[in-house]
């Protein structure tokens, strides 16, 4: 029988510590307040006192409450019923559905073994030139985007997911605005999409304990997909909102902070997440991508730090574009060089001149005279960024080569791109 | 046998448990908590009253109070024998393959597996004779182990003198079979086993003396060996921020330096890199011994999500296996990345222990552990004679990029080379990212004294002349100071600078290292015949040009010596009569 106490003797932030006995590390409890029931988690055993973190906040909860334990740690509902559905951070539906207590799985369960993963070698096509030209991602990647608050990182998220080849999509929204969910929600339904996602949603306004639970829960539910074979692409939105959540909650439980009040695990928090990011030998694969916000735009604040050290690569997001400088995609290297002979030889060559553009510009705005060279490179910058960066363009990668080539040509002789001849024999195009 | 000692949970935190028990507590020893059919590895970390803290190895979800410990008298400890090369060990030594084909594609807590396996027979050779007096560390026979000649050693925890009993004769023997009987000087005799037990946390210290580190160890990457050398028995540390080349770094430097063998400590990184590692290493032959890469090669990988408890003990474990290996007369490389991630390992903890905090939370002990693992690097020379050698290359990875931070400090206070990697050199695809401005060694180069120093110093001069031209541009820079900007930009580009995606230039070896820079070494103390900037500007150009393609060509080939003649025409055009008498 489960056992039901009634003795809490402390409630400080959203944890409470309640005396009972022969209670499990991380173990699960329903709180019966006046307000409703909430599931809490156990994070602290001192002898009798138990420690438990409220998933549905602290408030209007008295010292004479229910606190049920249930035996076991947190699970979800697992498989094909989970799809097209959307449910809160601790697993409860918000869409009017059903609840689901079938296949139930524990969620943040152990490391995947580093001999079962493979190399990734598999391509995933957005779309984006500056993705798939530059920065291609790979299945089994985990990807951040960096970007301050107001670019449209959420879009950029939802087109991926949109065009992505993948089976299953899982979102997991942490202090998600309202609206953004609702966008999230309208655009992959008018995409058809919807009926292969999972929504895992925590709103800025619902309680702060539940945003933890959201990357695991969403993690969870995608390994349980990708073991049955699928290839499972999960958004996590926006990181540095869980962070914040931990930050919350370690400060409650009085410990000593390390960089800017974050708990001194963050980057093992953070890590235990993307590093569900896997391929597995003969099985699915699970793929993140996450948005993280930088405050300030500062890359060295301890969130996007810590994510940089985690993750393979980022996309930088500044002004409505992915930005080519400062993006990176560690694993473009296992993919690139298997689409097209040109690929690399694009990639490389358009970012140099890229970078050439762009000095010739600090040049221009302090006024020294421009060159012929500069006066090509100008030209040659403003078709690059209409073409190719602006993320309204959106088009397969070959297409998008062979753009890279048509803008090229229409700036440069071949000689001056730098390009090996027989690169450009087969395909500067012959006008 | 004594009852073991037991104890109870009476507190659990994270990683961190208390036990409470009525029988003495030895710190440092390893216990298990005995949870239904689990039992989960943990370490006595402090002792208070009748409470042993605990860091557990394991996730902790499901722990009660109340749940049973057993001590177990040791230190955390593991296995040392042959059979270690080119094996993949979690930070505890339980070989990952054997977990995976026990538990599938999870590391499911509780599953402990010897490191190596007692049925595997080695064709054992003796060399000790009974009746000789043996010390620790004595070789008593040996098993071949892929290359090697790897040393059937007296226990190195056996003290004094001892007599040698017996010694089997050649034959094939596994883990079980006793090879050798030895009588210390109280009459005692303890059998010896082709594998033996050390506690990590404590070097091993079987040798006569410890020699000062001189010989370069050669790493194949022109800009360490010829302006910043790692000696053979030194310690080097590499901090860099994300993205900068670390992990690329330590990978070339896995695969090309000049040692016997590597041991790779995965420490809190990604997973997918130690994959890269695991995958790649057995296709690669190792030019030196003409066998695979992964057989000189010992990886112990604990990745970002294993568990942190076990991060802290697996650098530890690390360099255990090289100092074993070190006893052998070998001279090994253990490559660490990342140092931060296991500098954070003993922050957490600490945390969950409620110890005064230090700088940035790290603990006030943070200085001297990092000490004391460095120091386990070294040249030592062994009783036989012989020398060995653990050199330890550690990469940091500081927050944000800034040296300032604790862990970046206290490592180079006590290491003997710096390799800082700086984002902007990395940003403009300069690799490896190394700055030669920011770095230092305190080795010495194969690289002649006085051309060394030319090096560094045409980089200094050139940085100052392109800092004075961002103030007051090309123009109002005089021409000598421009060439001496190109001859630094030049240096740079065909010498630090290493394609690590063409075969050829990804290695150096030391012979051409030292042609080349000689040569290089000309051309930077030539005065050239250049009419003015834009002139010296194409010339230097097509010198780079010129050199790269050198760079790229095999070694004393024609190719090689063709391009050579065809630089050097370029240079007499151009060459006034030179500064000094060649």
């Amino acid at each position: 029988m489960h056992k039901v106490y009634t003795n809490i003797i402390q409630i400080a932030g959203d944890v409470i510590t309640v005396e009972a006995e022969a209670i499990g590390y991380m173990e699960i409890a329903e709180v019966t307040a006046r307000r409703g029931i909430s599931l809490a988690q156990v994070i602290r055993i001192d002898g009798k006192k138990v420690s438990l973190q409220v998933f549905a906040g602290s408030r209007g909860i008295s010292t004479g409450d229910r606190v049920r334990f249930l035996g076991h740690s947190m699970r979800v509902s697992s498989g094909d019923d989970l799809l097209g559905r959307i449910f809160n951070g601790s697993g409860i539906p918000l869409d009017r559905g059903p609840a689901l207590s079938n296949n139930l799985i524990d969620i943040g369960g152990p490391a995947v073994n580093p001999v079962k993963r493979i190399i990734p070698n598999k391509m995933i096509r957005t779309g984006i030139p500056m993705i798939d030209v530059f920065n291609s991602l790979v299945e089994s990647q985990k990807l951040p985007v960096f970007s301050i608050a107001g670019e449209p990182y959420n879009e950029l998220l939802a087109r991926i997911a949109v065009q992505a080849e993948v089976d299953i999509i899982i979102l997991g929204g942490m202090g998600l605005k309202y609206d953004d969910y609702l966008f999230f929600r309208d655009i992959l339904k008018e995409q058809g999409a919807i009926s292969r996602c999972v929504f895992f949603i925590h709103t800025a306004a619902d309680p702060v304990v539940e945003c933890l639970l959201v990357p695991d829960i969403s993690l969870a539910v995608a390994e349980n997909f990708a073991l049955a074979g699928k290839r499972v692409l999960v958004l996590l939105t926006d990181m540095t909102n869980f962070s914040d959540a931990l930050k919350e909650i370690s400060i409650t439980m009085e410990q000593v902070p390390s960089n800017r009040g974050y708990p001194g695990d963050l980057y093992s928090q953070l890590a235990s997440r993307y590093e569900k990011a896997v391929d597995f030998d003969n099985a699915g694969s699970i793929t993140i991508l996450s948005a993280t916000t930088m405050p300030g735009d500062d890359v060295t604040h301890p969130v996007p730090d810590n994510t940089g050290y985690i993750t393979e690569g980022q996309f930088y997001l500044k002004g409505g574009v992915i930005e080519p400088f400062g993006s990176l995609s560690r694993l473009k290297q296992q993919v690139n060089g298997k689409t097209r002979s040109d690929h690399r030889a694009i990639m490389d060559t358009m970012i140099q001149l890229f970078s050439d553009y762009r000095s010739v510009l600090e040049k221009q705005s302090m006024g020294f005279q421009m060159s012929l060279w500069d006066k090509k490179l100008l030209k040659y910058g403003k078709l690059f960024e209409e073409k190719m960066m602006s993320l309204k363009v959106n088009i397969p990668l070959e297409q998008a080569l062979d753009l890279g080539w048509q803008i090229m040509s229409d700036c440069f002789s071949p000689e001056e791109t730098g390009i090996k001849r027989s690169i450009i024999e087969e395909y500067w195009p012959k006008s | 046998m004594q009852d073991k000692r037991k104890g109870e949970i009476i507190k659990i935190n994270g990683n961190m448990v208390v036990a409470r028990t009525s029988s003495f507590v030895i710190q440092n020893e390893v216990a298990y908590i005995i949870h239904g059919q689990e039992r989960l590895k943990a370490e006595v970390i402090r002792v208070r009253m009748n409470n042993a803290e605990m860091q557990v190895f394991e996730n902790t979800a499901g722990l009660k109070v109340g749940d049973g410990v057993e001590f177990t008298d040791e230190l955390l400890s593991v296995e040392l024998g042959p059979g270690l090369l080119g094996q993949i060990f979690d930070g505890l030594e339980n070989p990952l393959p054997l977990l995976a084909k026990e538990c599938g594609f999870f590391l499911k807590r509780g599953i402990y597996i010897d490191a190596l396996r007692n049925e595997d027979e080695w064709d054992f050779s003796p060399l000790a004779k009974p009746g000789e007096i043996v010390l620790a560390g004595a070789k008593l026979g040996f098993v071949p182990e892929k290359a090697f000649k790897h040393y059937i050693m007296v226990p190195f925890n056996l003290k004094g003198s001892l007599e040698v009993i017996s010694v089997v004769s050649t034959g094939k023997y596994n883990f079980k079979q006793p090879i050798a009987q030895l009588k210390d000087s109280l009459g005692k005799i303890d059998e010896v086993f082709l594998k033996q037990r050390w506690p990590v946390k404590i070097p091993i210290q079987a040798y006569t003396e410890k020699l000062k580190p001189t010989e370069p160890l050669v790493t194949k990457m022109r800009l360490l060996d010829s302006l910043f050398p790692v000696a053979r028995g030194g310690t080097y540390c590499i901090p860099g921020p994300f993205g900068a080349g670390k992990t690329v770094l330590q990978q070339l430097t896995s695969r090309h330096a000049e040692v016997d063998i590597v041991i790779i400590a995965a420490c809190g990184e990604r997973a997918g890199e130690v994959v890269e590692t695991l995958k790649t290493f057995p296709d690669i032959i190792d030019p030196r011994t003409n066998k695979p890469l992964i057989d000189r090669t010992v990886i112990i990988c604990n990745t970002s999500s294993m568990p942190v408890a076990a991060r802290e003990s697996s650098v530890y474990t690390a360099v255990t296996i090289a100092e074993y290996y070190r006893q052998m007369g070998l001279s090994v490389l253990l490559l660490a990345d990342s140092t931060s991630r296991w500098a954070q390992a003993m922050r957490e903890m600490s945390g969950r222990l409620e110890e005064i905090p230090g700088e940035e939370a790290f603990p006030s002990y943070l200085e001297s552990r990092i000490a004391s693992f460095y120091e386990r690097a070294g040249v030592v020379k062994l009783r036989d004679g012989t020398t060995g050698s653990v050199t330890i290359g550690g990469a940091v990875s500081p927050a944000g990029g800034n040296f300032e931070e604790p862990v970046t400090q206290a490592t180079l206070k006590v290491v003997g080379a710096f390799h800082g990697l700086s984002r902007e050199r990395s940003d403009s695809r300069r690799y490896p990212a190394i700055d030669p401005l920011l770095s230092w060694s305190k080795y010495k180069s194969f690289i002649d004294e006085k051309q060394e120093e030319k090096g560094h110093y045409i980089l200094r001069r050139s940085n100052e002349v392109f800092q004075m031209m961002k103030v007051i541009g090309e123009e109002g820079t005089s021409l000598k100071d421009y060439i001496d900007y190109l001859k630094g930009e030049f240096f740079d580009y065909v010498y630090l600078q290493q394609n690590a995606f063409d075969s050829v230039d990804e290695a150096t070896s030391q012979e051409r290292q030292v042609y080349v820079f000689n040569f290089i070494y000309e051309i930077l103390e030539s005065d050239f015949n250049l009419a003015d900037k834009e002139k010296a500007l194409h010339f230097f150009q097509q010198l780079r040009q010129l050199m790269r393609t050198w760079n790229s060509s095999q070694w004393k080939t024609d190719e090689f010596e063709r391009l050579e003649e065809e630089i050097s025409l370029l240079l007499e055009e151009k060459r006034e009569e030179p500064k000094k008498n060649a």
